[in-house]
């Protein structure tokens, strides 16, 4: 579909504003495609051809670089678009089962959203969560610690529009083309809401705190404050481990 | 004696705005900034320098080094890039540091720019995590607010522009000259070295580009000294960083510690491998590092002693697997992403990942023939060193590693016409009943 001319006159401060971040034209090719797809949910040939226009590019450069990241769909994807991480770490917890359940489940091949337009599914890779495994991420926000019953519940809110709440993330979960804003630079407002850590990301400094376990003071360096281990034992100087490796 | 854990970058991620300008200031944020903008720029390299740091992004290459690369009065741009875009498999610790500290890595960008006499600093965010994506965003929204970013910084008259770019999915960009290609507006293919980016980097001016968790660590540097964080750790890879537990542990999570802690003290510390299991193998630094076993239990997680005993600390990602695992079937899923990732721009890469994942899928399901791991491991010779950047390298790791310490299971597998495991064992969920179909190839 072509743009309309009302799409772009509402988007024309956001080209402008995404091009002067940089000082080269092109390096605003990325947001921009971010940018389109938050207003089609998908990069379509329109949204092609407005970049080659707008960057001095050719339809053939800007489609080399929108096939190259995985984040541009060349087709509609669903208003939740649902990745399963089936890295090696999280498909042995997990995931494998989760992401064969939610395709049983939903009856859809990945990428392609349900008969509803609401959710599609697609394996992802490693998502930078893996003391969460297995993780799911909806529309790029995560959740964390999931079941394959989780999952189908999940899924089954997006489907029938109950809220949704991501593990670390906002309070209410945004559609894929929200979320492709975000990743063109346009903040939701949102970032203020939700833990500022998670459990697992806290389980070092929850230890620490209950051991009196610091940095070193700057002006007494390697002093410590209370040495030794939960199980009691010593642990030997940092400094004499220099020559332990075998 | 230093302890066990030194939270530095985590030390308040339990405060509930940790991650917003007030709440970093109140842990006296942006203190450091002051003092380096008081120092002649020289003096700041220097304190990094002293420091010890080195890159917290796997490659472990010295931080004040590369700054002090940078040639002066060049009369060109300078460009600081902030590599952000985590991705290595079982790297967690920057997404988790951005949600709970996106100031301290502002912060540090600053101080870095001002280093290397740059005006204009890009943080490369990965697309795939939003809440951190956002975090980051309102970070340097609240530092522009501040006067800590933006035209005459703190009345110094040093002026920098910061621009959060988010990637759009692809590993590779993950390796440094990829992701210049892929700021500059290209697919993401890594550049030939030499010329390195501290000569022409991003539109080929003088560029340094530093993992999150190094320009993160830069702010206590400048604060305590660089001889604080050079006495932490040891005596080649000095100062503190963030280990990542992942997997069969009973607590998975972040330990913040100095460099040279050993897995069984931060298993100790993570409860130990799940009840009533063993540990059968691990990674010390992520995917791309070889496998080590129950044998080294007791390597310093330093830079020397990890590579000493045949692996590489990396990212300190730490994926710990037990006795239920698989081991084909882990090194078959991490070579189906190599093989995806890879770029496509060297043919022993491309070609090879493609047909390892062949290979390995016919051993995974019990079809392999004898010569199979002899083919692996001429695969893996042929792509070894034979590419522009290290995404090949550290394919081979895993199917290296795992047949040098797993070649009885390998060999086991074909014996049985099959895989000898149970995946239901292996998951952190009950998943006995009904079998669930599991697609080994995608």
């Amino acid at each position: 579909m072509a743009f309309s001319d009302e799409a772009l006159a509402r988007l024309e401060p956001d080209v402008v504003a995404i091009i002067s971040r940089y000082p080269r034209r092109r390096s605003a090719l990325m947001p921009l495609l971010h940018l389109l797809q938050s207003e089609e949910g998908f990069v379509s040939d329109d949204a092609i051809s407005f970049c080659a226009a707008r960057l001095g590019l050719t339809q053939t450069e800007v489609t080399a670089v929108a096939s190259f990241y995985t984040l541009y769909k060349r087709a509609p994807v669903g208003e939740y678009h649902v990745g399963v991480c089936t890295n090696s770490l999280c498909a042995i917890m997990g995931g494998d089962q989760i992401l064969a359940t939610l395709e049983e489940h939903l009856g859809v091949v990945p990428d392609e959203p349900t008969s509803d337009g609401k959710v599609s599914v697609e394996h992802v890779e490693c998502n930078a969560a893996c003391d969460y495994a297995p993780v799911v991420m909806v529309n790029w926000e995560f959740f964390d610690n999931q079941t394959p019953q989780s999952a189908i519940a999940l899924v089954d809110d997006l489907r029938a529009g109950r809220p949704v709440t991501p593990t670390r993330g906002p309070g209410r979960l945004c559609t894929w083309r929200q979320a492709s804003r975000i990743l063109a630079g346009f903040g939701d407002g949102q970032a203020a809401e939700g833990p500022a850590a998670g459990p697992a990301s806290l389980v070092g400094l929850r230890i620490a705190r209950e051991q009196g376990w610091t940095a070193p003071e700057p002006d007494q360096p390697g002093v410590s404050s209370k040495p030794g281990t939960p199980d009691g034992t010593d642990r030997p100087n940092s400094t004499a481990t220099k020559g332990a490796s075998r | 004696m230093t302890d066990t854990l030194t939270p530095v970058l985590t030390a308040h991620w339990d405060e509930p705005d940790s991650f917003l300008l007030a709440g970093y200031r109140r842990k006296g944020g942006y203190q450091a900034l002051a003092k380096a903008l008081a120092m002649p720029p020289d003096e700041v390299i220097a304190q990094v320098k002293e420091s010890g740091l080195r890159g917290r992004g796997g490659a472990g290459f010295p931080t004040g080094n590369k700054w002090a690369f940078i040639p002066q009065g060049d009369g060109k741009p300078h460009y600081l890039v902030v590599n952000a875009d985590e991705s290595e498999p079982g790297t967690c610790k920057d997404v988790p540091l951005m949600m709970a500290n996106p100031h301290a890595l502002i912060e540090g960008a600053i101080i870095a720019a001002y280093a290397i006499r740059c005006s204009r600093a890009f943080i490369y965010v990965r697309g795939e995590a939003l809440q951190a994506v956002r975090r980051v965003q309102l970070a340097v929204a609240e530092a522009y607010e501040a006067g800590y970013a933006g035209r005459d910084i703190l009345n110094t008259g040093y002026d920098l522009e910061i621009v959060v770019h988010c990637g759009a999915g692809a590993y590779i960009c993950g390796e440094e000259t990829a992701l210049l290609d892929s700021l500059e507006g290209y697919r993401g293919l890594p550049r030939l070295k030499p010329p390195f980016p501290a000569i022409a980097g991003l539109y080929s001016s003088p560029t340094v580009v530093n993992n999150a968790e190094s320009i993160a660590s830069v702010p206590s540097i400048l604060l305590n000294g660089g001889d604080w964080f050079a006495d932490l750790g040891t005596e080649k890879s000095t100062g503190y960083g963030i280990f990542s537990l992942s997997g069969h542990v009973t607590t998975p999570g972040q330990f913040e510690a100095p460099l040279g802690i050993t897995l069984r003290e931060l298993l100790d510390l993570a409860g130990g491998v799940r009840a009533g299991h063993r540990l059968k193998f691990w990674t010390p630094g992520g995917s791309s590092v070889p496998l080590l076993t129950d044998e080294h239990l007791d390597v310093p997680l330093d830079f020397e002693s990890v590579m000493a005993a045949g692996s590489q600390l990396g990212t300190r990602a730490l994926q710990i697997f037990d006795e239920t695992t698989c081991v084909v079937r882990a090194v078959l899923r991490w070579t189906e992403f190599y093989q995806h990732e890879s770029c496509g721009k060297c043919t022993p890469c491309r070609e090879g990942t493609y047909w390892m994942v062949r290979v390995l899928d016919r051993l995974e399901h019990g079809q392999g023939t004898d010569e199979d791991l002899d083919k692996l491991l001429d695969i893996c010779d042929n792509i070894l060193g034979r590419a522009f950047c290290a995404l090949g390298d550290g394919a081979t790791s895993p199917i290296t590693s795992s047949i040098q310490f797993f070649r009885d299971e390998y060999i086991e597998h074909q014996k049985r016409g099959g895989c000898p495991f149970d995946p239901a064992a292996s998951t952190l969920f009950d998943s006995s009943g009904p079998a669930h179909a599991l697609g080994g190839g995608r």
